[in-house]
């Protein structure tokens, strides 16, 4: 097989702080092909957000070390000369952000904000510019585009101005679009909506899709493979069907057996995951899930490596559990009959 | 959670109007008005969970905050235990915060920065001069204990918090009182999916302990079902349905029910790829100047000349389920002959031999069951 679109290999990123070093990201790897959508599903804190944003050497502050290697077309992004690293951001890879709100600038027109993408890429004069922003937000849907491309922010929805960024990422038709929780702080109808369009743009565009999200419901209908993290690392690592009806990793069951399920009668109690997230100065020894996990026996005061433990060769889990055992000891938790 | 019996209703919402004055020039005249509640209905019975769903700007928050009167309504009334407080003074109300409170959407703002913890929960005691100092200490203390958190964070700040906790100590404030409502302004989504199911249990969970009342606000009907004995959905200010929960989604009425229905992501692939997907084109309108005759017509699929021109009255299909559409889905032939335009819009009203069964019109629902 050739070489994937993009690949990230054993990605390792810390902080220096006052308590001592927060290994936000330990060895994460992966990739995604051209047409192909990778969910990367997480609680806050579980660094999914740090992986993507260092991918795209987006963090710049002093106290952080980043090891690893983040290939992209034959190509080490980590060792790419600042200029040129800003020739790849938002032209080959662009990213859009979580909270629609504040990563728009709100003294600039919408209109020129996606111009000025335009005209950072690509040699072409600026009505030429405009008139592609025009054409780019009547893509990802907005009514009324020539009129509204003079509008500012504040004039937009919420739902519309995740369109906005949406357009604005995709204004270099990006071989990769990053989408950091792009539906969280959107309500139900448009986080629909916005979800359909992305589908649509890639399969127009042919873009790889990264899609960060701690709901796995959102990623389950467009996603191709998800990888689920955990403290830092990749707990689990899977093509979507596997993930959902071959979930190896308690932790995956946990996040499985959490979400009201509306396709389901309605249980007495949801199933949840007890405890937080483990503070990542101080990681527990051992499996990073060890002490919120209900499976964990002597063995798991050492850490499982990711690797293939089930049929599927694709499908890679952190578990010390027998095969066998997950399989019987699941449903439980996924079906959140257990009790909490 | 227990179901609505017989008895006075604890909170009764009758033909509420919320417009908020829209002003310009220098003499700031009244140029236009926000209708974010336009004239609501129903009623909450002791120990039940009301469940107010529907979009941002559908008026959800604005309710909420009237019937806890931090808001006073334009028109209509708000009784609370058949009292009515929609004209109350400050002053008055004094005594009636005791018995309801509100829990914010928002963990990170809603929580004074600056002040301890103990401070933020001990408030309410404070004001209503409760117990002396050391009394109200212990009462905070058995509080943090009672929504799962522990004694020893009486001294901390809320940026020693993260979401999910802060949104704990939210709830003990609310609690504090010992209240009869609480009012739930989206207490979840600002929260990851696995500590959402922690605070839905908890909720419920203090519920029993304490006989609450739970008006609880959401965009997500997979959350509110969770929670709730009735729901009702709101469009631009307005209920269109208003029915039990489960028969809410068993059979939904209104299509915009039925729209918000399909929205909701399900975590199974094939099931996702297999379900009728209805995705509801553009925002909410203006409710400044909101459509004319149904108000959901400009993005309803089912819309005909009727919806333009004639506002569809809230009618009861029966069993307490109450909806406004001039097309109703999943309701048989019998009982559309049979319906009746509410009076009082409350399933007091309900014809108990209306029984509807057989859906109105087959096919396949938004939602797939799976085994």
């Amino acid at each position: 097989m050739a070489e994937p679109l993009l690949e990230v290999k054993d990605l390792k990123v810390s902080f220096r702080t006052e308590d001592g070093v927060v290994k936000a990201v330990d060895g994460v790897s992966f990739a995604v092909d051209q047409g192909e959508v990778l969910g990367i599903v997480g609680e806050s804190g579980s660094g999914k957000s740090v992986t993507m944003m260092s991918v795209l050497r987006l963090i710049n502050d002093p106290n952080m070390q980043v090891e690893g290697e983040v290939i992209y077309k034959g190509r080490d992004l980590m060792k790419l000369h600042k200029d040129e690293m800003q020739e790849v951001r938002g032209d080959e890879i662009a990213m859009i952000f979580q909270d629609p709100m504040t990563s728009l600038n709100p003294v600039y027109r919408v209109g020129d904000q996606i111009i000025e993408a335009i005209l950072t890429h690509q040699d072409v004069g600026k009505p030429v510019a405009k008139r592609r922003a025009i054409e780019l937000l009547q893509q990802v849907g907005i009514p009324h585009a020539e009129e509204r491309v003079e509008d500012y922010p504040h004039q937009f929805s919420g739902g519309m101005r995740q369109r906005a960024m949406i357009a604005m990422a995709l204004a270099n038709n990006p071989d990769i679009l990053i989408a950091d929780e792009p539906t969280t702080a959107l309500d139900v109808t448009i986080q629909a909506q916005i979800i359909e369009l992305i589908d649509k743009l890639k399969d127009e565009f042919n873009s790889a899709v990264v899609l960060i999200t701690h709901d796995l419901g959102v990623v389950a209908e467009i996603a191709n493979e998800i990888i689920v993290m955990y403290a830092g690392r990749v707990v689990e690592r899977a093509p979507t069907r596997q993930l959902f009806y071959d979930p190896q990793h308690p932790y995956t069951w946990g996040l499985l057996g959490s979400i009201p399920r509306l396709d389901r009668p309605k249980l007495e109690r949801l199933h949840s995951i007890k405890g937080m997230p483990p503070s990542l100065i101080n990681a527990p020894e051992g499996c990073k899930f060890r002490p919120r996990c209900p499976h964990a026996f002597d063995k798991c005061t050492e850490e499982p490596e990711l690797r293939n433990r089930v049929e599927e060769h694709a499908h890679l889990d952190r578990c010390w559990l027998t095969v066998p055992d997950k399989r019987r000891l699941r449903d439980e938790t996924i079906s959140g009959e257990e009790a909490a | 959670m227990s179901g609505a019996n017989g008895g006075d209703p604890l909170v009764e919402v009758r033909d509420v109007k919320k417009y908020f004055p829209i002003r310009k020039g220098l003499l700031q005249r009244e140029v236009a008005r926000v209708h974010a509640v336009d004239d609501v209905t129903f009623s909450v019975h002791e120990g039940e969970t009301l469940g107010l769903v529907g979009e941002s700007g559908c008026g959800k928050s604005t309710l909420g905050r009237t019937i806890v009167r931090l808001l006073e309504p334009t028109a209509g009334n708000v009784f609370f235990e058949g009292r009515d407080i929609s004209k109350l003074g400050s002053r008055a109300l004094r005594p009636l915060r005791r018995e309801m409170q509100i829990v914010f959407q928002d963990p990170y703002a809603s929580l004074n920065p600056r002040k301890r913890v103990g401070s933020i929960i001990g408030s309410p005691l404070k004001i209503h001069d409760i117990d002396d100092k050391k009394g109200r200490r212990k009462r905070v203390q058995d509080l943090l204990q009672t929504v799962g958190l522990s004694p020893e964070h009486y001294n901390r700040f809320p940026h020693e918090f993260s979401g999910g906790q802060r949104q704990r100590i939210g709830v003990a404030r609310a609690l504090a009182l010992r209240p009869k409502l609480i009012v739930a302004d989206e207490p979840v989504s600002a929260l990851d999916v696995s500590i959402q199911s922690q605070m839905l249990n908890l909720l419920d969970d203090l519920q029993k302990e304490f006989s609450l009342t739970y008006i609880f606000i959401a965009h997500d009907l997979g959350v509110v079902r969770h929670v709730s004995d009735r729901i009702a959905v709101m469009y631009l200010g307005k209920i269109v349905e208003l029915s039990p929960a489960e028969d809410l989604y068993v059979r939904p009425i209104m299509p915009y029910t039925e729209a918000l229905l399909s929205a909701v992501p399900i975590p199974d692939p094939d099931l996702a790829h297999e379900r009728e997907r209805i995705v509801l084109e553009g925002d909410v309108p203006s409710p400044i100047n909101p459509p004319s005759g149904c108000r959901f017509h400009p993005r309803c699929r089912y819309m005909t000349d009727i919806c333009k021109e004639v506002e569809p009255p809230l009618v009861d299909y029966g069993r307490g389920h109450l909806a406004a559409c001039h097309h109703p889905l999943n309701v048989d032939r019998e009982t559309l002959e049979r319906v009746q335009v509410s009076k009082r819009h409350t399933p007091g009203s309900a014809d108990e031999e209306a029984r509807p069964q057989e859906p109105g019109r087959a096919g396949a629902g938004p939602i797939p069951r799976s085994g």
